[in-house]
């Protein structure tokens, strides 16, 4: 028991200590984006990126570490993004934003009433962090509205369910009668965000490093138990239905962070950007990273974003089409990546990194090493 | 009566003759499910695929090559992906297949933007199944009354095959054990193979009933249907071919009298409720627990 | 060791990517002419693929009439960089970024304006002026002072078709039938009920779910309510599932701008439908439209990729003609602010005085213009091809 104290705490010391270094990279590849018009790209993706990383690991919880097939989080993230723009738009703006509702029900911002508390420089900081968590908050409760029913349902029929509440959640964002609320079916904008790089960096690396602690804790394992065997885990003593509520719930919350951080990136807001594709997208991220494997949905996340919105765009314009090829069009891009998915889907079934962690890679070579030297 | 024929027929039609097109591609969802256990998430863009290959058949050939030369290619098609995509993954886990369902998805609808540049086409008009009737006063088109015919029709030859050919027999054995079934020296992958190949073609068939009604091909146009017959399917009991036309008939009537009641914003939302409410009381759906009728 | 292989296989991947990347955004020009870039914010895929091309189309074909600006005494060569915003928000943060790294001097785009509000942030930080060729929501330039646009908006043009309502089919009820999840159809839509308010005719409303194809339950409704008209301002693909079904039901449509389209007139040509909608361009309201279309024509007839992108056919969409307009704006703007800056040409706009072909364009303070009439189109189902109905103003 002592020990498990002592690893958990020599984790989260080690990665506080990650965060600020990476916190400190982001500053220097923000100065490096802003050094020259061509690379300010890269800041875009490396924010969608932060974002869609903290969702895969979100995802993965779920997925990877408590065998539950969730297709759910285009779902919670639009709980999220909704609730970060609906209290977050300064209230001035609020006239504009809801054109046809009156400016809406809710007319304060939640970032400008701690600006009035704490002042001009901490306070709006404060109220977005503080926004963030009740989105989580949010859905979480959502989460746990839909596990009640659905946590019964075994894998295929569990997935179908969560991805039928995505839709239903969307219906009710759009529906009229809600709209001086949500806005209905028009675009939420002008909202308060992050400019910088490095607070997503911050805010993402906080809620992983709690993922990870919560994965190696004795409730991880409890997870990582029901994944493996359901009714084995059960035997041993474990509360399958409070354990994977518990995972559903926690996976909800940091959807839910993950889709007011996305509101931040877009900038804009509308329910009908967040439809099963989108969680299809985050899946996909996970597979590549390989199911069960935290640092490997993170660098997916970043190959995955870069490839897609960078990279591979040259893919796209006809003017680079080589010799008489008319290959290139708008649209290839996409059916290369499509391709190359399928590829690691298919024979790189585990993933980049199956379901090792980027630590433990270094870990065997030592190993390896140790035992060279011994022969 | 006359309000019944002037509000509530149309409605009923329409219901009915959705119905009949879920049915026809919730079949391709469920006798899938019966033998792999595999929710084939690509099938809702086969389906779309042919309504594509139809589209630009008809440019080149008369319609009576085009209809054969579209059912072909979407057979083609569906047995490709199997062959391609689910059959190296045999041994892995269910999520893994699910996983790579959904990946042939993406790639398909992709594929599809990039080769038809996202411009939406006009389904070619197919001689008398389009054409207008009359039915108690109401104008309709004809392929709305053939829609639920065929459909019966279709799945009585299907229920005969399964239960009369040596081939139906593979399958039901196939889908009750698929590891005694294999010992048994059912030659599995051929069973698959052909379970696939009824999938597309029933597929296929749906949509040329389906874009005959609606008349435009788009990309993305067979994610929702294919949504909601997978809904039907599983409604109907995933694996049972008659839970599936049921399942089919109810979601297509319930949808289009909540449209007609003005609720239309909800009718999406309804299929899914529904959806989340027969498996929570009823999981294994109206028709799941005979095994016998499972494919 | 697999394992290993693919992480290397995936970095080596990655490492020569981002080389290509690098590559495609920096093109200094070779022959020592000077380039001056404009960026196309378009959807080339997505919901609104097929309509953003077309409004290429007629940037592209702007660039070849126009191919130059004189600047400070030194002719620049113009460059247009088109970027796909994939018609979602989320991927046109990212295009329209991929803009400001191309160092593009102005934005045209983009078709829809959920995209356009969503990269207002990210021009407005590089303080690089984005004009709006299509996109009609008050939203899009309202609050963003680098939008401009060359077309009018949503509530002008949703009253303009109450008062064709009125005026036309002397409705009396008319059935609103929108877009769920879309601000433009659901906005012009709300403008359109407003003004039937104002003009008595009573309004029945239904919206569309997304990924519905199934219409005759709407058109229906629409039977069953008395509805002298339909009013759709939908897109193109809602559109032709519609049309189909109107037809049947001989009740005509009234639409907004997006039907102004090659598949409209498909659709309603094999169906029969009655069809009518508001449109920016017409091609006999003025000598320079006139030659817009002859000669945007004879280019795209010169070129079949060009053609196929129109969707195959050489009918002209208004957004080609509004893409023309909006590119030539930027040329007079440049021109004005006789400079590369950004900025400068930014301040430029405020005042730039031109006469395109789809009308005089001159932005007010919020960066619109002010189009006081409205061209109506129908479509001439035994010709297959579009009419011009009238040009329609507000009454009293």
């Amino acid at each position: 028991m002592m020990k498990t104290k002592n690893n958990s705490a020599k984790t989260l010391l080690m990665g506080l200590v990650v965060i600020a270094v990476l916190a400190v990279l982001s500053v220097g590849a923000e100065a490096i984006a802003n050094s020259a018009s061509s690379l300010s790209i890269m800041l875009a993706v490396l924010k969608k990126a932060t974002v869609y990383a903290l969702l895969a690991v979100s995802m993965n919880l779920l997925n990877g570490f408590t065998g539950l097939f969730s297709l759910g989080q285009a779902g919670f993230m639009l709980v999220g993004a909704y609730t970060y723009a609906i209290l977050t738009i300064p209230a001035a703006k609020r006239a504009g934003v809801y054109q046809y509702y009156d400016g809406g029900v809710v007319k304060f911002s939640i970032p400008e009433v701690f600006s009035g508390v704490l002042g001009e420089s901490i306070g709006p900081v404060v109220g977005m962090v503080l926004t963030l968590v009740i989105c989580g908050l949010l859905a979480a409760f959502f989460g746990w509205l839909i596990g009640l029913p659905v946590l019964r349902l075994k894998s295929d029929y569990l997935a179908i369910a969560t991805l039928g509440f995505a839709e239903i959640m969307r219906t009710f964002i759009q529906f009229e009668g809600f709209a001086p609320l949500t806005n209905g079916s028009n675009t939420l904008r002008q909202y308060t965000t992050f400019k910088h790089l490095y607070p997503y960096v911050i805010v993402v690396g906080i809620c992983i490093l709690i993922l990870v602690l919560l994965i190696n804790s004795t409730y991880g394992r409890a997870f990582k138990a029901i994944r493996d065997d359901e009714i084995a885990a059960e035997a041993m003593g474990i509360n399958l239905a409070k354990h994977k509520m518990m995972s559903f719930v926690i996976s909800s919350f940091f959807a839910g962070v993950g889709g007011g951080l996305m509101a931040m990136y877009m900038s804009s807001v509308q329910a009908k950007g967040f439809t099963s594709a989108m969680t299809y997208e985050i899946l996909l991220m996970v597979v590549i990273g390989g199911i069960g494997s935290i640092s490997g949905s993170i660098i997916a996340s970043f190959l995955f974003i870069g490839c897609s919105e960078w990279w591979l765009r040259f893919l796209d314009d006809p003017a680079n089409n080589i010799g008489g090829l008319s290959l290139l069009a708008p649209g290839f891009r996409m059916v290369v990546f499509s391709v190359f998915i399928m590829i690691v889907v298919l024979f790189f079934r585990r993933g980049l990194m199956g379901d090792k962690e980027f630590p433990d890679l270094f870990r065997r070579g030592k190993r390896q090493k140790k035992g060279a030297a011994g022969k | 009566m006359q309000t019944f024929t002037q509000t509530m027929l149309p409605t009923l039609l329409a219901g009915i003759s959705a119905g009949g097109q879920y049915a026809l591609i919730a079949l391709g969802y469920t006798m899938v499910y019966g033998i792999l256990r595999l929710i084939n998430f690509a099938h809702g863009d086969i389906f779309t695929v042919a309504g594509f290959v139809m589209f630009y058949a008809i440019t080149v050939m008369p319609v009576y090559l085009a209809i054969p030369f579209t059912i072909f290619v979407t057979v083609l098609l569906g047995f490709t992906v199997e062959r391609l995509a689910y059959k190296p993954l045999r041994s892995a886990p269910r999520m893994s297949v699910m996983i790579s369902a959904i990946g042939v998805s993406y790639l398909l609808q992709n594929l599809m933007w990039y080769i038809t540049g996202g411009q939406p086409q006009q389904y070619p008009v197919i001689p008398w199944i389009s054409d207008k009737v009359v039915i108690l006063g109401q104008e309709t088109k004809r392929v709305t009354v053939i829609t639920p015919i065929l459909t019966v029709v279709l799945i009585l030859i299907l229920l005969l095959l399964i239960k009369r050919t040596k081939i139906g027999l593979a399958m039901r054995a196939a889908s009750r054990d698929f590891e005694t079934a294999r010992l048994m020296g059912v030659k599995i992958n051929g069973v698959i193979s052909m379970t696939f190949v009824i999938g597309s073609f029933l597929a296929a068939v749906g949509s040329f009933l389906f874009f005959s009604n609606y008349s435009t091909v788009s990309p993305t146009v067979g994610t929702m249907p294919g949504l909601k017959a997978f809904v039907a399917a599983v409604f109907g009991g995933i694996g049972s071919i008659p839970g599936a036309v049921v399942g089919g008939f109810i979601i297509g009537i319930c949808e289009n009298i909540i449209r007609a009641l003005g609720y239309s914003t909800f009718s999406d939302a309804f299929t899914f409720a529904l959806l989340i409410l027969v498996l929570c009381l009823k999981p294994t759906g109206l028709f799941g627990e005979k095994l016998e009728e499972k494919v | 060791m697999k394992k290993l292989f693919a992480l290397l296989l995936a970095l080596v991947m990655t490492l020569s990517l981002a080389a290509c990347g690098g590559d495609s955004g920096s093109e200094v020009s070779d022959d020592g002419a000077k380039v001056i870039k404009i960026g196309i914010y378009e959807p080339s895929s997505g919901a609104n693929g097929a309509g953003g091309k077309k409004e290429v189309l007629g940037i592209e074909y702007a660039n070849s009439v126009t191919p130059t600006v004189t600047i400070g005494g030194e002719e620049y060569q113009v460059e247009v960089v088109p970027v796909d915003n994939q018609s979602e928000n989320d991927k046109g943060v990212s295009a329209a970024q991929q803009l400001v790294s191309a160092g593009v001097a102005v934005v045209l785009g983009s078709y829809g304006s959920g995209v356009s509000m969503a990269a207002a942030p990210v021009f407005e930080e590089a303080s690089i002026p984005a004009i709006g060729c299509s996109c009609t929501n008050p939203g899009v330039t309202l609050g963003n002072p680098y939008y401009f646009r060359v077309c009018y908006l949503d509530p002008f043009q949703g009253s303009v078709l109450a008062n064709l309502a009125k005026d036309e089919f002397d409705a009396k009820v008319a059935y609103v039938f929108t877009e769920l999840g879309d601000d433009y159809s659901e906005g012009l839509g709300e403008y359109f009920s407003q003004e039937c308010g104002r003009l008595g005719i009573q309004v029945v409303a239904d919206k569309n779910p997304a990924g519905n194809t199934d219409m005759s339950g709407f058109v229906n409704a629409a039977k069953n309510a008395g509805a002298d008209v339909i009013f759709a301002p939908t897109s193109t693909t809602v559109a032709s599932l519609l049309i189909d079904q109107a037809a049947s039901a001989g009740i005509p449509l009234i639409a907004g701008d997006t039907w102004d389209d090659a598949v409209i007139l498909q659709a309603a040509s094999k169906s029969g439908a009655d069809v009518y909608f508001s449109t920016f361009y017409d091609e006999g309201a003025s000598q320079a439209a006139a030659d817009f279309m002859s000669g945007f024509q004879s280019w795209l007839n010169a070129n079949s990729d060009k053609l196929s992108n129109n969707g195959g056919t050489d009918t002209v969409s208004a957004v080609s003609a509004l893409g023309y307009d909006a590119y030539m704006v930027a040329i007079e703007a440049i021109k004005a602010a006789d400079s590369t800056d950004s900025a400068t040409i930014k301040d430029a706009l405020a005042s730039v005085t031109y006469t395109g072909v789809t009308g005089d364009v001159k932005f007010d303070e919020e960066g619109d213009v002010d189009k006081n009439i409205i061209f109506i189109k129908g479509v001439d189902t035994d010709k297959g091809e579009f009419y011009s109905v009238k040009e329609q103003g507000l009454n009293g």
